[in-house]
């Protein structure tokens, strides 16, 4: 009998088929540590704890259940949540394997000397925290409390932030912004005089056109969003998708527009044109909301379609009919800002035309566009004014990137090389949850910093590449084993969130609140830390939010009522916090911090003969490097592949499946090799793969040299100028076919 | 009562959650899995076409695979749903052959496994792992002889296509094209 007929036929998910291919001996690996449970969990009758998921940042509220042994079975969504309405993605489905991974942390180590080799020699959690509190005494002492710096991303963040402030120091920075978001904030900052935040306050929902520039929802999966763009498409709603590689979801759009990479901002541009100069824009919201229309009109004079067709390959009648539905939909339209926005260095101002746009199709503050979020407030547990720093990142950033809006890490970074000859100096890390030598691009860098600390503390769950570099690791237990602080997000309705432990900490792991409090005692920082445990710093809190923690521990989520509109009613009069109270078209902050006022057109570099844009995004299974040795998720992605044109291919005699190396334009080599891919969904003058993997430490069993890290390869860092976001879109690669690391040996 | 699937390709993403889902709700050992992903690419750059389905047993009217099974450990229970007892079979692996649509595997234990409808669930009122956790909707399931069932509904609304029909095995999983 003849099996399914399967056209180019690729299967996502590595496991595949069931049938002959499952009988393969090496695929038959059966972890002793999976339950042995056969009967499922009666959900009426089950175990549950209330959790926010920590695989990714869109922090899905759901239950984890308990099997009949008392071990932690699975995670459910919690339907009260608007993160995930009841439904949780792949990553925070199999959030579970977080807990099972027994390559986890287990106890804190400390970095020692033997033999004249540095090695990691386990010890307790009393030395671990003496020894950070005492150097981080005499770093007070010597150079000021301002010179250590906490780094981080995980929710337990927070209480390591109260740490740091308490201690004296601001310098203070997450990689989500200078690395991902930020250029869009600014951008929007500069607009409409707020930000965006998380999650984006667009109304998907209601929407009848939603514009997609890169943005590839549904392989990266943010979950409450992928829900609603999965609903537009059951409306009929019209997509319009701007991306060099055919992703999923150009292939659910109306339009793909399939651009030259690095020309979005011509097809912007020739966007805005076509929208005032065919009078399609929304002239009585502009009027009554918007400045500097007419510098606008003047501005965008030339940049027609034909003219953007020379730039980006899409042809005029795609371009103007592509604008032409999005009027049509006006004010219902997204055009959507995405979120990982760091590629050229012109980002800020990207996200400006893309702000641009929005007003022009007047759909900020309307149904189907843009709603007003609301957040509730969380209230501080009662604690003295934190000391006022000498210094702070703002002393370091700000002078060049006027518009940065929270600390940037690589320039906290720069601020602790040897090299650094200012008054403000870094001299002590403290990381928590990110993996800073795959978050930050220039590797180098970050490597010449960290010989050049005094001290440094990683604290996360697993062995990622950055915490062979620390002093003293610090095991924390996963987000299924711990409490952590509220999760309070904007939302059409302001709603909170509960995470509490299902299971007892593994090994000797520890709940980060923990740590910083112990450290915050070790520091002469009671008064700081005046909570026993943080059941009653919590309860505290929610008490003065109108619940309890008793509350919360039974229902996990509470929506509250709104207290302002979600849209602005027709003609309903107000006021924009930027400069002139409207949104400015032509925005006198950038004009005054020295920046163009208005958005233009930069050529950027195209790639050398033989050599491809390095193009790098999302799996639906993966969060960055997160996961890539989560036992569940591997299981479904345990490497990326490079994705090549078939046309390349041939040039290159390059063959599905074949393990390549990849060289960039600055001689980096990687790694790690990487299987070829070869896949018409990829345009000629790109390769694409997935960040997050070749991963680098061997104490990652799984992830270990599975594939290529995309930012090894980043060495050409474009840095925004306006908010200092380090663009890493304009790196090239070419192909090395033989192993470039094999080891020679001459007689 | 005929219970049936549908999966529309135009919402489903491949993100592989009714996968993961499937696994932590049926205790599916890691490296196997009951449903899976089929990603079929066609054209040549730039005019595609991406047909994305979550495949898994397709519970036939017809079965080879209960058919083929010496011990009658592979049978069909009420609403059509195919099933495999695990003490009753001998894993020689025919229906593994015989199904024309890979959805069968050896379990380490030594037996066939295979998808169930989540029965333990369904039975109940609920729906199965996979159509509960899906973030796009892309799954219906229900009683092909209730007309208002979801399933119906939705066949009835949307064009529709299965997998092998020219294997004659009347498959009631179907695909919303």
């Amino acid at each position: 009998m003849k099996k399914t007929s399967r056209r180019d036929f690729i299967k996502i998910s590595a496991l595949g088929a069931g049938g002959l291919a499952m009988a393969n001996p090496i695929m038959n690996w059966v972890p002793g540590f999976l339950p042995k449970q056969q009967t499922p969990v009666d959900e009426s009758k089950a175990k549950r704890f209330p959790t926010f998921c920590e695989v990714c940042f869109w922090k899905c509220a759901g239950f984890t259940y308990l099997n009949d042994e008392g071990k932690i079975q699975k995670i459910i969504g919690n339907e009260k949540d608007p993160h995930s309405n009841g439904r949780f993605c792949p990553r925070g489905t199999g959030g579970v394997g977080m807990y099972y991974d027994n390559d986890r942390l287990k106890q804190p180590l400390k970095r020692v000397v033997e033999n004249g080799k540095s090695t990691f020699k386990p010890i307790s959690w009393d030395e671990a925290l003496d020894f950070i509190a005492d150097k981080m005494k005499a770093i007070a002492k010597d150079s000021g409390p301002e010179s250590m710096a906490l780094l981080y991303h995980a929710s337990s963040g927070s209480y390591f932030k109260h740490l740091m402030k308490a201690y004296g120091t601001k310098n203070i920075a997450k990689p989500s912004y200078a690395q991902c978001l930020g250029p869009r904030e600014a951008g929007f900052v500069a607009t409409y005089g707020a930000g965006i935040s998380s999650p984006e306050p667009t109304d998907v929902r209601n929407t009848k056109c939603l514009v997609l520039i890169g943005n590839h929802i549904g392989e990266n999966m943010h979950n409450g969003y992928i829900q609603e763009v999965s609903d537009a498409i059951d409306r009929g709603a019209s997509i319009i998708t701007v991306d060099p590689r055919f992703s999923t979801v150009a292939s659910k759009s109306k339009y793909w527009l399939p651009i030259k990479p690095a020309t979005d901002m011509a097809l912007l541009l020739s966007w805005i044109h076509v929208l005032i100069y065919e009078g399609l824009y929304d002239k009585k919201y502009v009027e009554q909301y918007a400045f500097g229309f007419d510098e606008l009109k003047a501005h965008v004079k030339n940049f027609t379609p034909e003219w953007a067709y020379a730039k980006t390959d899409i042809k005029p009648e795609d371009i103007r009919n592509s604008v032409h539905e999005m009027a049509k939909a006006s004010p219902a339209v997204i055009v959507h800002p995405g979120r990982h926005t760091t590629w050229y260095g012109d980002d800020t101002q990207r996200t400006r035309a893309i702000a641009i746009l929005n007003a022009l199709l007047g759909s900020y503050g309307k149904k189907g566009g843009w709603y007003f979020p609301e957040k509730k407030k969380v209230p501080h547990y009662p604690a003295p004014a934190y000391p006022h720093p000498h210094w702070m990142w703002k002393d370091i950033t700000r002078p060049t990137y006027k518009s940065a809006g929270t600390g940037i890490s690589n320039d906290l970074i720069t601020a602790s090389l040897p090299n650094n000859n200012s008054e403000h100096k870094i001299k002590g890390w403290f990381i928590v949850g990110t993996n800073l030598l795959t978050t930050i691009p220039d590797k180098k860098k970050t490597l010449k910093a960290i010989q050049n600390l005094e001290l440094m503390v990683v604290v996360d769950t697993m062995p990622m590449e950055i915490t062979g570099y620390a002093d003293i690791v610090l095991p924390e237990c996963t987000y299924l084993e711990r409490y952590d602080d509220i999760r309070s997000s904007q939302h059409r309705y302001p709603n909170i969130s509960l995470r509490m432990p299902a299971a007892e900490p593994r090994w000797e792991s520890k709940p980060g609140w923990w740590m910083a409090r112990e450290l915050g005692l070790r520091l002469g920082l009671q008064d700081y830390f005046k909570w026993e445990n943080v059941e009653e710093q919590l309860d505290w809190k929610f008490k003065q939010m109108g619940t309890s923690l008793e509350e919360m521990q039974k229902i996990g989520v509470k929506v509250f009522d709104k207290e302002k509109d979600l849209y602005l009613a027709d003609g309903e009069e107000y006021y924009f916090n930027t400069d002139t109270g409207k949104i400015e078209l032509y925005s006198l902050d950038l004009e005054a911090k020295g920046y163009d006022p208005m958005p233009k057109y930069i050529e950027h570099k195209q790639p050398d003969e033989n050599f491809y844009r390095l193009i790098y995004g999302r799996a639906p299974m993966h969060t960055f490097g997160r996961t890539s040795n989560n036992p569940n998720l591997n299981d479904l992605m345990d490497a990326n592949k490079l994705w090549v044109n078939p046309k390349v291919a041939k040039i290159w005699g390059l063959e599905n499946n074949q393990e390549i190396w990849l060289q960039n334009q600055d001689e980096v080599i990687s790694s790690f090799s990487i299987k070829v891919r070869i896949t018409e969904r990829i345009r000629h003058d790109s390769v694409y793969l997935i960040h997050g993997f070749g991963k680098n430490n061997k104490n990652l069993s799984r992830a270990y040299g599975k594939g290529i890290d995309d930012s090894e390869l980043i060495t050409n860092v474009k840095i925004d100028p306006i908010m200092g976001g380090t663009g890493m879109r304009e790196n090239f690669v070419t192909f090395i076919t033989e192993n470039p690391h094999k080891e020679e040996v001459k007689a | 009562m005929r219970y049936a699937m549908a999966m529309d390709t135009k919402k489903c993403v491949g993100c592989s959650d009714c996968v993961v889902a499937c696994q932590t709700e049926n205790n599916v050992p890691h490296g196997y899995c009951r449903d899976w992903i089929v990603e079929n690419v066609d054209g040549i750059y730039p005019n595609l076409e991406l047909e994305i389905r979550s495949e898994r047993c397709n519970h036939c009217d017809n079965t080879p695979c209960v058919r083929t099974c010496p011990t009658g450990a592979s049978h069909v229970i009420e609403g059509g749903i195919v099933k495999v007892t695990h003490v009753e079979c001998i894993g020689c692996g025919a229906c593994i052959e015989a199904c024309p649509y890979d959805a069968r595997y050896f379990h380490p234990d030594g037996y066939v496994d295979k998808c169930t409808f989540c029965d333990h669930r369904t039975s109940k009122g609920q729906e199965t792992a996979c159509v509960a956790v899906c973030p796009t909707k892309c799954l219906y399931f229900g009683d092909l002889d209730d007309v208002n069932s979801p399933v119906s509904q939705v066949l009835l609304k949307r064009k529709w296509k299965v997998n092998a029909p020219e294997a004659g095995t009347k498959p009631q999983l179907y695909f919303l094209i």
